[in-house]
């Protein structure tokens, strides 16, 4: 960070002399306080108030937040949402975890098998979530026929609570699986080949190998993936939405907690509880960053954050 | 193209148990010989039970679209391509203006890739390779801003917008991330390493100046990192759904995204028609991806494991 061309030379007023980096950095400074900081604190605002988006204002003071405390509609949306992610997050660490270590081996065909594990990350989630939804159709999807192919109960997948947790969860797995497996096979491969060559030496076998020196290894790895699902898991929408509309379903089974936001302040119109809604989703949100920072800093003593080189 | 740049991760060495005598080496090297063909095999089929999972949803798109809705509903259903693809494509293009649309979401899309790339990699540069007052604290500003979840502020963004008078146009959607901290974060790495400062010094020298330098000097050097930050931010801006959804009022001036929600809420029964429209706006897409797909892929994963 110390090596610099072009240093302070001359005592000259610091924005005469360097006006075209700050110009050149500014963009995203200004965007950031029009786009950014202002709308967050103007939310706040918002929130203290019962709005229709159109009409005047009406303080309220903390009305909404009491309502949001005691409104059942809401902690269903929570409830879902870490259902949910709990269904997703497991399973697809699990699954990219051990397709990383397949994909680490000295196989053939490696760049095509990581193009196509990394193609679901890419596409619309909107096109992807149609077709889901017609893969898991209670009454023609390729799901329950090959159920009934096989003398199954079909299952009630967008009609039944389960069901429909289960479909959204299948849709976020398949979506990312490929994407963390990525990110592990490169946790794998930058760990030295010294370090496995030692513990053979030392007569480990692969069993212990992988517990005793591949996994503590992929810890900071492991925990990059753990918390991009988790700001993936709580701003979960365009599944929900495209699959079972803005009500989630029957019974909102698939109401998530961005998707009752948008349910209260874009078809209700209702911008002041809708505001709630997104500081209850911040107060979530930063409760799991200052977890997942206790985590980072305590296992592994460095600083996830500000690592400017 | 390899994808390991990490910074060395620290060694935690297990307890050491005594080393093994040399014959039980010699026959575990024996027997890993004769079972690495078997592993081998065993490997790619478990691999290639992944790739199908992954691939299917798509082929299956392919198989929806290029059927009628009545072989789609049908018992046992349709395994195969059909040929009903240009009549399908034919429904959707009575239905809505979909050329509209993706002109919109191409208009979009390459408008905010075009200023994330000129944006980021200017600030990224002058992050990188230039120190001034207040920079330290700045770029802090610039990564804590990571942490702020974009859903937090649809409501007053939205009341921003219509504040400007840009509620149904594409600034609304261009504008706000016409420079992100990802991107300046991510080519600040890449600008450090790989622009030498003595590059930048000589420009100096020679009586160039900042922009010049960034034009002559910089946008040269970081060619691999722009493509990729292009890709992702192409890729991200054609996908955009839930801003576009509540920013674009007007139903006759839409993104695709929007547009095809739409068209299967309305006309939801006629899968072989909304299957359609869906392959159309997949289709560019992968095309995109697979065109530079092995340099997008290690740098995901490469940003990834730098943390």
């Amino acid at each position: 960070m110390t090596t610099s061309p072009l240093t302070t030379r001359r005592p000259v007023s610091a924005l005469k002399r360097y006006w075209p980096q700050y110009l050149a950095i500014s963009p995203f400074y200004i965007l950031f306080l029009i786009f950014g900081l202002f709308p967050i604190v103007f939310s706040l605002y918002i929130s203290l108030h019962d709005w229709d988006g159109i009409g005047t204002m009406k303080w309220v003071g903390l009305a909404q937040f009491q309502y949001l405390l005691s409104d059942p509609r809401f902690w269903n949306a929570v409830s879902n949402t870490f259902i949910i992610w709990f269904m997703s997050t497991i399973p697809m660490l699990f699954f990219a975890l051990v397709i990383a270590v397949l994909l680490h081996q000295n196989i053939r065909f490696k760049g095509f098998y990581r193009v196509a594990y990394f193609m679901p990350n890419v596409t619309s989630m909107v096109a992807m979530a149609l077709v889901f939804g017609s893969v898991f159709s209670d009454s023609f999807g390729i799901v329950n026929s090959a159920l009934k192919a096989l003398s199954l109960d079909t299952v009630p997948w967008l009609t039944s609570d389960w069901g429909i947790k289960t479909t959204i969860a299948v849709m976020v797995i398949w979506r990312f699986t490929g994407y963390n497996a990525i990110i592990f096979l490169a946790g794998l491969q930058a760990i030295s080949s010294d370090v496995y060559d030692a513990a053979k030496m030392d007569g480990a076998g692969t069993a212990r190998i992988f517990a005793q020196v591949t996994i503590p290894m992929l810890r900071p790895v492991i925990l990059f993936t753990v918390i991009t699902s988790t700001i993936g898991g709580l701003s979960l929408f365009t599944e929900p939405q495209v699959l079972l509309g803005n009500t989630g379903g029957p019974n909102e089974s698939g109401m998530t907690i961005v998707l009752y936001q948008y349910n209260q302040a874009f078809t209700q119109f209702d911008f002041g509880y809708g505001s709630s809604i997104g500081w209850a989703l911040f107060v979530i949100a930063a409760l799991f960053a200052a977890i997942n920072w206790r985590l980072v800093s305590e296992r592994t003593g460095t600083k996830k954050w500000g690592r400017t080189k | 193209m390899t994808t390991t740049q990490a910074k060395p991760l620290e060694l935690q060495t297990p307890p050491r148990p005594s080393p093994p005598i040399d014959d039980a080496q010699a026959r575990r090297d024996a027997r890993a010989l004769k079972q690495g063909r078997v592993a081998r095999i065993v490997t790619h089929l478990a691999i290639l039970v992944g790739v199908f999972l992954s691939i299917f949803p798509f082929y299956w798109l392919v198989v929806m679209a290029t059927n009628t809705t009545a072989e789609i509903f049908g018992y046992p259903p349709k395994l195969i391509f059909g040929s009903h693809l240009f009549e399908n494509v034919g429904h959707v293009l009575a239905s809505i203006d979909l050329f509209g649309a993706l002109g919109n979401t191409l208009f979009v899309a390459l408008s905010c890739t075009v200023l994330v790339m000129f944006f980021d990699s200017l600030a990224a540069f002058a992050f990188a390779k230039f120190d001034f007052p207040f920079r330290r604290s700045l770029f802090a500003v610039l990564l804590a801003t990571f942490m702020i979840p974009a859903q937090l502020s649809l409501v007053p963004n939205f009341v921003v917008m219509s504040q400007l008078g840009w509620i149904g146009s594409f600034q609304a959607l261009i504008i706000p991330g016409a420079a992100n901290a990802f991107g300046i974060f991510l080519l600040r790495q890449l600008a450090s390493g790989a622009i030498p400062d003595e590059l930048v010094e000589a420009a100096r020298i020679d009586g160039a100046g900042f922009f010049r330098t960034y034009f002559l000097v910089a946008v040269p050097m970081l060619r691999g990192g722009l493509a990729f930050l292009g890709i992702f931010t192409f890729i991200g801006a054609w996908n955009d759904y839930v801003w576009p959804l509540i920013v674009l009022v007007d139903p006759k001036r839409q993104t695709l995204q929007v547009a095809l929600s739409q068209l299967s809420s309305i006309y939801g029964t006629d899968y072989g028609m909304v299957m359609a429209g869906a392959l159309i706006s997949v289709v560019p897409l992968i095309g995109v991806f697979l065109i530079g797909s092995r340099h997008f892929i290690a740098n995901i994963a490469a940003g990834a494991v730098k943390g």
